[in-house]
C-alpha cells in the first residue's frame, strides 16, 4: 500500500522557541557550525492503493483542513510505495 | 436567557464556568456535550479551557471538528454570543471563527499565574462594563498561549478594533515585561469583526469571586448578561 510522507514546517518568521533552545544546546556541545534550527512535524500515512492523482488531491485537502495550520505552517508531502521500504 | 458551557473530552474549566454563571451570576446554564448538534435555546455559549482531545496535533485542532462546533459556528453566524477561554480560544481560531493562531510560549514553560490586562476595547458586549484602558487581573494557565497573526491579519484586527485585551504592566504599560508568553503585540484577547465572538487566553472564570483574589473576570460574564437582557 502506498505511504505518504508529510512534512509540516513552521513558516519563515514564525517564532520557534523550541528550535532556538535546541540550537543553543548544540552550540554548548561544540557544534558551532550550526546556524539555525527549526523544528517541525513528520507524519507517515498509509493509504488505499488508489491513483496517485487521487492521493495527491485528498492529502492536499487533508493538509489544508486538519494536518497543518495554514496561519503558521507550510506543508509538503511525497508518495512512496510501502513495498520498497 | 440561557448560557451553555460546552464539554469536550479533556475540558477542565467547564465546571468553573458553570459555577460562575450559576452561583455567582445566578443565571440559567446547561452543559452542552461535544457530540450535541442542537444548540437552540442558548443565548451565549462558552467554550471552556482544558486540553480537548489531549491537545493532539495542535491545541484545539481536533476539537474544532467535533459535532458541536458546526452548530456553534452556525449559532455565531446568526448573531449568537460565544466566549472561548484558553483552549476554547484555540478552538475558535482552529475553526476559523477568529483570526490568528497560537504558538508555544516563548520561554517553553507552562505558565500558571495572574497577569495584568489592559482593556483596549469596551465597545463589545463582553466588555461594556469595563472602563476603557482599565487594568484588570486574571490568571493564565497555558503552555501554548503565544498569539500570532500575520501582518495583514494584524492590521485588520487593529483597523476594526478587534483587540480586546493586551498583557501589560501593573500600571498599564504595554511592554515586554508585562508579556508572559511572547504574544505578538501583547495580544491576550480578541473579538471577531461583528463583535459577537470573544476569544482570550486568560481565565475570567478563575477571577470572578473576591475569594480568588480577583473578581475582575466577572465583569465579562455580567456585561454579556446585561447586553443579552437588554436586547432580548
Amino acid at each position: 500500500m502506498p505511504l505518504v510522507k508529510i512534512y509540516i514546517k513552521l513558516k519563515k518568521g514564525v517564532l520557534d522557541p523550541q528550535g532556538k533552545t535546541v540550537k543553543n544546546s548544540l552550540d554548548s556541545l561544540g557544534y558551532s557550525f550550526v546556524k539555525d534550527v527549526r523544528i517541525g512535524k513528520y507524519m507517515e500515512i498509509t493509504v488505499d492503493d488508489i491513483s496517485e492523482d487521487e492521493i495527491n488531491k485528498k492529502i492536499e485537502e487533508a493538509c489544508k483542513k486538519l494536518l497543518a495550520n495554514p496561519v503558521i505552517e507550510n506543508y509538503s508531502f511525497e508518495i512512496v510505495d510501502n513495498k520498497n521500504q | 436567557m440561557k448560557f451553555g458551557v460546552v464539554v469536550f473530552p479533556g475540558s477542565n474549566c467547564d465546571h468553573d464556568c458553570y459555577q460562575v454563571i450559576k452561583e455567582v451570576l445566578n443565571e440559567p446554564v446547561d452543559f452542552i456535550w461535544h457530540k450535541e448538534s442542537d444548540v437552540r435555546g442558548f443565548d451565549c455559549i462558552v467554550l471552556p479551557g482544558g486540553f480537548s482531545y489531549g491537545d493532539y496535533l495542535r491545541s484545539g485542532a481536533i476539537g474544532s471538528f467535533s459535532p458541536v462546533m458546526k452548530s456553534v459556528s452556525e449559532f455565531s453566524k446568526n448573531g449568537g454570543f460565544v466566549i472561548g477561554i484558553c483552549n476554547g480560544f484555540q478552538i475558535l481560531m482552529e475553526s476559523g471563527l477568529l483570526p490568528g493562531a497560537i504558538l508555544r510560549n516563548k520561554n517553553l514553560k507552562f505558565i500558571c499565574r495572574f497577569v495584568n490586562l489592559k482593556t483596549e476595547n469596551t465597545d463589545t458586549p463582553f466588555t461594556s462594563g469595563f472602563e476603557k484602558g482599565q487594568v484588570v487581573r486574571m490568571p493564565i494557565a497555558h503552555n501554548e498561549g503565544c498569539y500570532y497573526a500575520e501582518k495583514a491579519a494584524l492590521d485588520e484586527l487593529k483597523k476594526n478594533q478587534q483587540i480586546v485585551f493586551r498583557y501589560c504592566s501593573e500600571s498599564g504599560e504595554i511592554n515586554e515585561e508585562g508579556n508572559p508568553n511572547g504574544a505578538i503585540e501583547n495580544i491576550a484577547g480578541i473579538c471577531n469583526k461583528e463583535g459577537n465572538i470573544l476569544g482570550m487566553m486568560p481565565h475570567p472564570e478563575r477571577a470572578s469571586e473576591e475569594l480568588l483574589t480577583s473578581a475582575d473576570g466577572r465583569m465579562i460574564f455580567e456585561s454579556i448578561r446585561d447586553h443579552i437582557k437588554k436586547v432580548k
